[in-house]
């Protein structure tokens, strides 16, 4: 077609040298201008909504690591960040060993694809699912011109789709083959890190637990590191390694998906586990209890001064309002964190020593 | 009371439920054919108590609540069956007569809040328009009663968010306005569309817990729809199960979601994550529902079901009666208790 060099079809090879994290990202944060520009210009002063707001989180090779927490949390801003489809204002992200620039080259956008939570206006409704990859193929060389089609085929296939979906186009499917598209699109590029944002929210029970299998089968056969973005925990605990929780644009506690249910250290974390419906639970019991986790999360616009969750947390004490609680390891398990200054007994020594006050 | 003549006129004999409904089909004409949406249900619901409603989008759940209702589309329309509120059957009712139940004995809870408000009337007056108009308060009497209602479903500061529109409120918040306008009239039912689906887990635990302690203390009854099992167990005593616009099992929400005794019911419970039981794969229910213009013959979940027999595919499955209280539609549903006893649900 283009003619040009498709030396790039066999980018999908995965340098095993180093046995770091796979991708890292430190000290991201995302803001939002709102509030009239005009009136900005005028009092020089702009309203900014931070939705991420320094996270550091490391993706490890060939994991599933989920990155849960409410709505407005900033999970999906942080997806589209890492997906270099939003810029972020500060902090970088290392992919393999080699720190990504703002504005990405072809090959490194290729290596990292997002599923969207929503297969209904997620997919062009003009395309047909074989366009729809023939351009991306096209756009990025991933196989010769005329193989393309051999290449799509075998896709499809892959994510249970037929080779006849290639002439049709999104709105002769259903909500989960829609939802099936979606991901062979990702995975036309070969990508090595797969971020799935909500992917079966939108789909009726009885399919989501189709493209949870799916994805948990793509992973083991692709060796594809996943970062799935969920508010449903019981589909977290169902697929992922490790658990990352967030809440107004921070990472408030990570560990091992076992270690997050059986032993939470953050209070939004227990919060949000004690909220989670069980088929076992007892109406009259519910009528009785107070809330899992009482209020709203405030306004990103209003972030409370030192930690951001003491609005809501049953065990904020005036420390929690002069300290901003980082994000600390468990003293001998640095595999479990959390940034809670009662997480690992009281008040975690080094997050007000170290002077760590971060007046807002 | 203002519908005095209408609890006069009922000879039915007193019973325990708010709410039955026998026999109720409910019909939608398209151009590809008559959609039967509903085929069939019967329900009760007992004073004070919650009963859960689930199944997949197409099952017919929310048709089933509009017609109780009485807000079909326009294309549909209840072809058979009674809706017996306090004895009175709504179904030949006029429109007048239904607008004096709607609000003071039977009211309805949507699922989007933002789109079942008014955007540019303050909330208070929203809350306090029902009582207006069904009870007839005075403007300040009904406002008195909006505020009150305010601080009943936990609304904080309530005298200063009376005057407050929908978008100044956070998505809990708005479905807090839609219980306080729903209780506004003292009803003896809500009905409850999702009304917890589009929240946060932290929001709907506050909300769940809210209703399930107004059933216990103004012993209002409910009906939740949710396609959400677990949420079901954490407000409902009693569930049914639909599909395919049938009822396919139906009984006390433990019975039912921890040990089913339909194919289709265990099919759910088995293709949901759960958090308490963790699974090495999902087992999801293979195929899609049935188009309702032509539905399968004999059993509607045949096509789709692991246990099928020959008598499956010819033999009508009426929900019919088991010891303990519960009843289910399949013909074969020892099978069903084989597999539950195999790989208990929660062990």
């Amino acid at each position: 077609m283009t003619g040009a060099p498709s030396g790039v079809a066999s980018a999908g090879a995965i340098s095993d040298a180093g046995t770091g994290p796979l991708l890292s990202v430190s000290g991201m944060s995302v803001s939002f201008a709102v509030g009239s520009r005009l009136a900005a210009r005028i009092k020089h002063e702009q309203r900014m909504l931070r939705a991420i707001d320094g996270v550091d989180l490391d993706l490890r090779r060939g994991e599933a690591l989920a990155l849960v927490g409410e709505s407005g949390s900033g999970k999906s801003t942080f997806a589209l960040a890492l997906a270099g489809l939003r810029p972020a204002d500060r902090g970088q992200i290392t992919f393999d060993g080699r720190v990504l620039p703002s504005r990405r080259s072809k090959s490194d956008q290729r290596r990292i694809q997002v599923v969207f939570q929503d297969p209904y206006s997620s997919l062009n409704p003009r395309l047909t699912v074989g366009g729809m990859l023939r351009e991306l193929i096209r756009v990025h060389h991933v196989v010769p011109a005329g193989e393309a089609d051999a290449y799509c085929a075998q896709l499809l296939t892959l994510v249970g789709l037929g080779e006849d979906a290639m002439r049709a186009y999104p709105r002769q499917f259903s909500g989960g083959q829609r939802q099936r598209v979606a991901i062979a699109r990702a995975l036309v590029l070969r990508p090595e890190v797969l971020i799935a944002d909500e992917p079966v929210s939108a789909l009726d029970v009885s399919v989501q637990a189709t493209i949870l299998n799916l994805l948990a089968e793509l992973r083991a056969e692709l060796g594809l590191t996943l970062l799935l973005i969920s508010h449903n925990l019981a589909v977290v605990r169902h697929l992922c390694d490790r658990v990352a929780v967030m809440y107004l644009g921070r990472i408030v506690e990570v560990a091992p998906v076992g270690q997050l249910f059986s032993d939470p250290r953050h209070p939004y974390t227990k919060g949000l586990l004690a909220a989670i419906p069980r088929l076992t639970a007892n109406p009259a019991e519910e009528a009785e209890g107070g809330p899992a986790v009482a209020g709203d999360m405030p306004s990103a616009l209003r972030i409370p001064v030192g930690c951001r969750f003491r609005t809501r947390c049953p065990i904020a004490q005036e420390l929690c309002e002069r300290a901003d609680p980082q994000l600390l390891a468990e003293p001998g398990n640095s595999g479990h964190q959390a940034a809670c200054h009662f997480a690992f007994g009281s008040p975690a020594p080094a997050a007000s020593a170290n002077g760590s006050v971060q007046p807002y | 009371m203002t519908d005095g003549d209408l609890t006069a006129a009922a000879a039915g004999p007193a019973s325990a439920n708010v709410l039955e409904v026998s026999d109720l089909h409910v019909e939608i004409s398209t151009r590809r054919g008559v959609v039967r949406a509903v085929d069939g249900v019967s329900l009760q619901v007992p004073r004070g108590e919650a009963v859960g409603l689930v199944g997949e989008s197409g099952s017919g759940k929310s048709m089933t609540l509009r017609a109780i209702l009485g807000v079909l589309p326009p294309e549909a329309k209840i072809t058979a069956g009674q809706i017996r509120l306090d004895g009175v059957d709504l179904v030949p009712l006029p429109g007048s007569a239904l607008n004096r139940i709607r609000g003071p004995k039977l009211s309805m809870i949507f699922q989007e809040p933002m789109s079942a408000l008014n955007p540019v009337m303050r909330v208070g007056w929203q809350i306090a328009e029902g009582p207006r108009v069904h009870l007839g308060y005075s403007r300040s009497k009904a406002a008195e009663l909006a505020v009150e209602l305010m601080r009943r479903v936990g609304i904080p500061d309530a005298e200063r968010r009376f005057k407050a529109y929908p978008h100044e409120f956070s998505g809990g918040m708005r479905q807090r306005v839609m219980i306080a306008i729903a209780l506004s009239c003292d009803p003896e039912i809500i009905l409850c569309d999702e009304p917890t689906t589009a929240l946060d887990v932290t929001i709907q635990d506050q909300i769940l817990r809210l209703l399930a302690r107004l059933c216990r203390d103004s012993g209002v009854s409910l009906i939740f729809v949710t396609h959400d099992l677990p949420v079901v167990a954490q407000l409902c005593q009693q569930v049914a199960v639909m599909y395919a616009g049938e009822l396919v099992e139906r009984g006390a929400v433990h019975d039912v979601l921890l040990d089913p005794r339909h194919p289709y019911t265990l099919g759910l419970v088995r293709s949901a994550p759960d958090v308490e039981h963790v699974r090495d794969s999902l087992v999801p229910i293979p195929g899609s529902p049935p188009s309702l213009v032509h539905p399968p013959s004999g059993c509607r979940f045949h096509p789709r079901c692991p246990f099928v027999e020959e008598d499956c595919r010819v033999q009508p499955t009426p929900l019919r009666q088991l010891p303990g209280g519960r009843s289910t539609a399949c013909l074969h549903y020892e099978r069903v208790v084989e597999s539950v006893e195999a790989e208990r649900i929660v062990p």
